[in-house]
């Protein structure tokens, strides 16, 4: 398969550009949410757009009443989602927790697909425990209670999770912390008793709860696939996210950009346009570079990730460090370039700054992906 | 092709069938060293019997040059195609039948700027790997300012006298014949050069090799004193050499990126922890993050190809291949130096193969400086693609 996008997706990229532009824009979505002091941090007529769009079901099977796309498709979105800082819970929804669903029995299908497909319902997932992304480790717990599991423990960096209609939630029923075996998967209503939330705003002004769970009773028909044999949906929810992670992080990677050169052709000092500069012009040019590189290794990683491919976990890795890397240099150079303009509220290249730092940190950061990428590769 | 031409699985197969039958088992390893590379010509001796028939397998069958036509010794495969042969190529580890500035740099140009008698008769000879070619394209005041070259050839009626002096021509002792870009016009800069091809055994050439930090030799001075150059060994256009000058580059530049694939985007943590037993963290966290760049490359590498292949993608799209390419080659070379410690560092012992090592990571300091240095590529990046003001 050649490395570049086939007419239907290049098409599907042209319309996701100019919907996101015109209806996901800084001014529309990222500004008005924030300086409203949103508690969702995102608008729900947005999210309704994106049904109506067909975006909320890419990854849903077409049986499921979905479009059954794959990870290129979702990946566009992404990188336009990306490139104008756009609040929606695509990446959350639509991604992970579509990825954790289809794994799921026809119970649970039928119970929270029709409400992602519809635009009505937000869906959140619960992964990291700590501060940084260790997924490997898993500590909260469910116990067999009854007819179903009794879920304990704390998770953090839940993005959405507090205007989430049902968070999936990786818990450990056997084995000990750091076990691959004895994880299962569970899709737990926002309702449920014992679960309370405590949100908070990021720096790039998206909300994220910490989810506390004290006794959280659930019935058995809440598994997502197999009890104790979840590590595998997990991996597919991870590999999904980062996925998608990174083709968001080009996406904000080459709107700085975009912006960066914009300026660079517009501003002057010592009578000359700042892009003649020699020092800015090859910045700029390696920039380009980084970002171009960046974009080829999230492709192939959809594409491998699509075709099943046994190499696409070592890909997935190192898009997300990749693009990390890139879209950090990006925002970077996009801030200095842009000189003391850059560092304003109201210009909005810092706002890509802060969108890039919590993407990195988001499924794990370029160093964690760096170490994964030496595992995976026997050293 | 037969009739698996439009079925990509029955196409792989035979192809798959193909190399099992014809590949020689001793030609399914690593290149080594320059020895192991076969580069054909009049005076080439094949270093194994093996060699001799791999090349030999692929020229009956156009396999040296898989998507030229079979016109000109070619396989007329389809991008699709040729796609796939490179991955079954890679994937039983096959070296290249044929290396040759014939196939990755002339061939292309004349392929688009040849006449057709020129093209049946040198691109049949690149094939069959007849025919070892040089580049003549530097001189001593005329480095990164290529345009500025002075070789300058005298108009005789049916032939040029050509006199000057190139440098840095790779393999110019060893080449049969030279591509060279030669001043037919001293009143126009750009548009007074031509591309003239001619044998480097006509009188009046004579070569020099320079020997360089490596200890090796790969790069020569030639020398040329009134040779005599028919006119029909002009391409293209008279004093339009230039647009073949710049359109070759950016197939040497491709090359030099390494975007084609072997050894250079491979990951080295694996193979170094393996061999050196890597143990500073430190080391191992940095070859980490080059093996997330190389691998990131080499995505890049096929991403560019592929879009080459099908006239997308920028058109100085190779200016950013040669830098980042070169670039990532540099800083492997300086992990397997940091990895190999002192033992690296031998010179001439059988131990190291004659300081292969030492010697490699030194050649690989040329680099980002031929065929258009980084600080070029990065001009031609922020000119042509950015469109920066003034560059």
């Amino acid at each position: 398969m050649p490395l570049y996008h086939n007419d239907d997706q290049a098409m599907l990229a042209d319309s996701a550009r100019g919907f996101m532009a015109d209806e996901g824009g800084i001014a529309k979505q990222l500004r008005h949410f924030r300086d409203i002091g949103c508690k969702d941090g995102f608008g729900h007529a947005l999210w309704t757009q994106f049904a109506e769009m067909g975006f909320t079901g890419m990854l849903v099977a077409e049986a499921d009443g979905g479009l059954g796309m794959g990870h290129v498709e979702a990946g566009i979105v992404l990188e336009e989602i990306g490139r104008n800082l756009t609040p929606s819970p695509f990446l959350t929804s639509s991604v992970m927790a579509a990825t954790a669903l289809a794994a799921g029995g026809d119970d649970l299908r039928g119970r929270y697909l029709p409400g992602l497909l519809d635009g009505s319902s937000v869906y959140a997932v619960a992964i990291d425990e700590g501060p940084k992304h260790r997924p490997e480790r898993i500590t909260t717990t469910a116990t067999r209670a009854g007819n179903g599991f009794r879920l304990s423990g704390a998770k953090s960096f839940v993005v959405q999770g507090g205007s989430a209609d049902m968070l999936v939630i990786a818990a450990r029923t056997a084995g000990s912390d750091s076990d691959a075996d004895g994880i299962t998967l569970f899709a737990v209503p926002r309702d449920a008793a014992g679960l309370s939330l405590d949100s908070v705003r990021l720096v790039d002004s998206a909300m994220a709860a910490h989810v506390k769970l004290d006794n959280v009773q659930l019935d058995a028909d809440a598994v997502i696939g197999e009890v104790d044999g979840g590590r595998a949906v997990l991996n597919q929810v991870l590999n999904a996210g980062r996925v998608g992670a990174a083709a968001e992080s080009v996406g904000v990677g080459m709107g700085a950009f975009g912006m960066t050169t914009t300026y660079l052709k517009q501003r002057k000092q010592f009578g000359k346009l700042i892009g003649e500069f020699q020092a800015l012009q090859h910045r700029a040019a390696h920039l380009y570079s980084e970002l171009e590189i960046a974009r080829a290794a999230v492709i192939k990683a959809q594409q491998l990730l699509d075709g099943q491919s046994d190499k696409a976990e070592l890909m997935v890795s190192v898009a997300k460090a990749k693009a990390g890397q890139a879209a950090s240099l990006a925002v970077k150079e996009g801030v200095q370039m842009h000189g003391g303009i850059g560092m304003t509220d109201e210009y909005d290249i810092g706002l890509y700054m802060k969108r890039d730092r919590a993407l990195a940190e988001f499924m794990g950061d370029q160093y964690y992906h760096a170490q994964r990428v030496a595992q995976l590769s026997g050293y | 092709m037969s009739d698996s031409a439009s079925d990509p699985a029955a196409f792989r197969a035979e192809i798959r069938g193909w190399l099992e039958a014809n590949c020689p088992p001793e030609m399914r390893a690593p290149v080594r060293d320059e020895d192991d590379v076969c580069w054909g010509g009049r005076n080439f001796q094949f270093k194994s019997a093996a060699q001799k028939a791999w090349l030999e397998a692929c020229v009956a069958k156009g396999y040296t040059v898989p998507d030229w036509p079979e016109a000109y010794g070619g396989a007329g495969m389809s991008a699709a195609q040729a796609k796939i042969w490179r991955e079954e190529m890679q994937r039983i580890g096959a070296r290249p039948p044929l290396s040759s500035f014939g196939i990755w740099m002339l061939g292309p140009a004349l392929l688009k700027f040849g006449t057709e008698e020129q093209k049946v008769h040198y691109l049949g000879q690149v094939a069959r790997g007849e025919i070892r070619w040089c580049q003549g394209y530097s001189e001593p005041g005329s480095g990164s300012d290529l345009v500025s070259l002075q070789t300058y050839g005298d108009d005789q009626g049916d032939h040029w006298v050509v006199n000057g002096q190139k440098i840095w021509t790779s393999y110019a002792d060893k080449a049969d014949w030279i591509f060279c870009l030669v001043r037919t016009d001293k009143a126009n800069k750009y548009q007074g050069i031509s591309f003239l091809l001619f044998d480097m055994a006509s009188p009046g050439v004579s070569t020099k090799p320079i020997l360089l930090i490596s200890g090796n030799s790969p790069f020569c001075e030639t020398f040329f004193d009134n040779v005599s150059v028919p006119k029909a060994q002009l391409v293209g256009e008279l004093n339009r050499g230039w647009d073949v000058a710049k359109y070759l580059l950016g197939h040497e530049r491709e090359m030099i990126s390494g975007a084609g694939g072997g050894d250079r985007m491979n990951t080295i943590g694996a193979i170094l922890s393996r061999n050196n037993g890597v143990e500073d963290p430190l080391l191992r966290a940095e070859l980490a993050m080059f093996d997330v760049d190389a691998l990131a490359y080499g995505a890049m590498g096929e991403k560019f190809l592929d879009e080459v292949k099908v006239g997308k993608g920028h058109p100085a799209g190779s200016n950013m291949m040669k830098y980042a390419g070169t670039e990532l080659n540099k800083r492997r070379h300086e992990l397997l130096m940091a990895a190999g410690g002192s033992a690296a560092l031998e010179w001439d012992s059988a131990g190291s193969n004659g300081g292969g090592r030492a010697r490699g990571w030194l050649r690989t300091k040329a680099n980002s400086i031929e065929g258009g240095t980084s600080e070029v590529m990065l001009n031609v990046i922020a000119k042509r693609i950015l469109d920066l003001p003034g560059a």
